[in-house]
């Protein structure tokens, strides 16, 4: 085994990280420094895009199907584990995959939006922010997770903050979102520290195994205690129904590339979170049937598919919209794993991944909307399909993923959802699920109608088609979501194997 | 009811990071001047500070550090230690919170630029008055 290919979960996390701090240091010193900084950004993230499938490869090729690692050869419990199976490897592939095609679309948005000497800084933080993201995915620590949600948090402030040159909104944002951010990830540290009180370790495998053995422990308080501040925090950080009112906000006045990148990332990581605590800690026998976690989050998840996206069909700012409709996508992950067969939680694991493709590539074509127009109002979308063909192609594209059209990749996810929906029983959730893909209907082709069957009106501004850089971001990931559509063996295969693994709390 | 009063007179500390944490809690809800919140959701993280401190002590137990003796030189185990993980890890804590604090007022220092006022009424007022259509932040 080469020296790469052992120290792999560390080099994931490390290269965003030091790449960040020399991102800084090289637009510090070398002054025409955006074309230099974009650069830069973009061989680290396409290097740990890399460096992620090299992982992938040899998880789903490992014959326990766990690669482990342990930082600084201190083994776990005491030292920190890096532990990858299906399901991080799965999460890791979505976020570093996202984060570089999100860096090739920047060069112009960004270029457009941030002020030039400010751009070093905001691909440093870009990248702290990918790597704390990362992080939080490989580790196998439950305390490493709380300073890695922090890195993420912090960095995904201060970036929404920079959206502050095209609307000072951003800033209101961005606040709103470092209180209610700081004060989930608190509720997080606290669940963490009454774990560590009862089980005295911070390794969640072994935290899971001496939970395990805490005799009574259906009676015992102070898990119930760490139990409801995780899911309270957690809610928080992935914007469950009705912890989500940061998100519209926030996702709206940030800088273009980054609401894209945060809305296919920042959210399944929180959603990944839930399954590593509910899972893989507290294990699913005490999160659902010792006490009733999923009455609570499929209550939850209900209204989240519902309220979000009929307030997702009044908006008039696209990225609101979408913003919106990303709050009630996350209703259907959550309810996925609630559920907690096999079904539903393949459901849940694939929608992850999709949803990620399919959002993240209609935020970049509205981003390319907002370079070229400066706007991203319902009215400048009036008759833009024959203007800027090929983005608005993609946009509708990613829109019928949104509502679950057949041959797209959301009719994949829906498919296992609902399935496992009538497997469990819950045959009115079944229908909820449809019922909430019509509202998604609604919104989706009152766009279409505004972009190909509307004429632009008299005394709009010339356009033309966006630079070649945003529009292949933009069809890399409306054609991956359309490519695990048609073909949705290798999402499906993967996200099975995870939900069996969480299912069966194998270490 | 003294039952109750003699057990919390016990673990005082973690009333008081609860009653600390709660001051903090109001007063990012209740209060409309940005500075105040950030300032209580300072507050509200010094009270996790505490539980977590107060959870790493034992009765009777030093710092972990390992004493010389004076006569012969030779090292001796003082005896029952604090548990130093909790506080290490609230050590990393804490430079988490000074830093989200410092976020928060380089943001809230952007808004004065911008709105020219860090008060969430008026700055309520000024939105509603430039973007009638669309709901504020």
């Amino acid at each position: 085994m080469s020296f790469i290919d052992f120290h792999l979960p560390a080099l994931i996390t490390l290269l965003p990280l030091f790449g960040g701090v020399i991102s800084v240091v090289l637009g510090t010193l070398v002054k025409p420094r955006r074309d230099l900084s974009w650069g830069f950004a973009l061989v680290v993230s396409w290097t740990t895009l890399f460096l992620v499938v090299r992982l992938l490869e040899s998880v789903v090729t490992s014959a326990t199907g766990v690669v482990t690692y342990n930082m600084g050869s201190w083994p776990g419990p005491w030292g920190i584990e890096y532990r990858v199976d299906h399901l991080n490897a799965f999460v890791l592939l979505v976020v570093a995959g996202i984060s570089a095609v999100t860096t090739l679309f920047a060069r112009h948005s960004v270029d457009a939006e941030i002020p030039r000497d400010r751009s070093h800084i905001f691909y440093a933080l870009w990248m702290f922010c990918t790597c704390g993201l990362l992080g939080i995915t490989i580790t196998g620590d439950a305390f490493n997770v709380y300073v890695l949600l922090e890195i993420t948090s912090l960095a995904s402030y201060a970036l929404i903050a920079m959206g502050k040159g095209r609307d000072r909104r951003a800033l209101l944002a961005a606040l709103r979102y470092l209180i209610l951010g700081t004060i989930g990830a608190s509720f997080i540290l606290l669940g963490i520290g009454y774990l560590l009180m009862l089980t005295g370790t911070l390794n969640m495998a072994d935290m899971h195994t001496t939970l395990m053995a805490i005799p009574n422990l259906e009676g015992n308080r102070t898990v119930l205690v760490a139990f409801a501040f995780l899911l309270v925090g957690l809610s928080l950080k992935m914007a469950l129904f009705p912890l989500h009112m940061w998100l519209p906000g926030a996702y709206t006045y940030a800088p273009s590339a980054i609401s894209a990148f945060l809305a296919s990332t920042a959210t399944k990581v929180g959603v990944y979170m839930a399954f590593r605590f509910l899972y893989t800690i507290f294990g699913h026998e005490y999160s659902f049937n010792t006490i009733p976690g999923h009455n609570v989050l499929l209550a939850c998840a209900a209204f989240a598919i519902v309220v979000p996206n009929i307030s997702a069909i009044r908006q008039t700012e696209v990225k609101r919209l979408l913003a919106f409709s990303s709050a009630g996508q996350i209703g259907y992950m959550v309810m996925g794993f609630a559920i907690a067969n096999q079904d539903s939680m393949t459901g849940s694991i694939v929608h992850l991944f999709n949803h990620a493709a399919m959002k993240g590539g209609m935020f970049l074509a509205v981003g390319a909307v907002i370079y070229r127009l400066g706007s991203s109002h319902v009215q400048t979308f009036d008759g833009l399909g024959k203007r800027m063909p090929f983005t608005m192609l993609a946009f509708s594209l990613g829109g019928l993923g949104l509502v679950g059209f057949p041959l797209t990749a959301g009719f994949i996810s829906k498919w296992y959802l609902i399935k496992g929906c009538l497997v469990a029983g819950y045959w009115p959730l079944a229908v909820l699920v449809l019922a909430a893909s019509l509202l998604a209907v609604i919104y989706v082709w009152k766009l279409i109608e505004r972009i190909w069957f509307t004429e632009r009106p008299e005394g709009a501004p010339e356009v033309s088609e966006a630079p070649a850089t945003m529009q292949i971001a933009t069809w890399m990931l409306i054609l991956s979501s359309l490519y695990f559509g048609v073909r949705g063996e290798f999402t499906a295969e993967m996200a099975g194997q995870a939900a069996s693994f969480l299912l069966e709390a194998r270490p | 009811m003294s039952l109750f009063l003699l057990s919390l007179a016990g673990k005082y500390n973690y009333a008081i990071y609860i009653v600390l944490m709660m001051i903090g809690f109001y007063g990012v809800i209740a209060k409309r001047n940005l500075m105040k919140q950030a300032i209580s959701l300072g507050l509200f993280s010094t009270g996790l500070f505490l539980f977590y401190i107060s959870m790493g002590v034992v009765e009777g137990g030093t710092a972990p550090v390992w004493l010389t003796q004076a006569a012969d030189h030779s090292l001796k185990d003082p005896g029952p230690y604090s548990n130093a993980l909790t506080h290490v890890l609230i050590l990393t804590a804490i430079v988490v919170s000074v830093s989200t604090l410092a976020v928060a007022l380089a943001i809230i220092v952007n808004i004065q630029r911008a709105y020219g006022t860090i008060e969430e009424d008026e700055i309520r007022a000024i939105e509603e008055r430039e973007h009638p259509e669309e709901n504020v932040v």
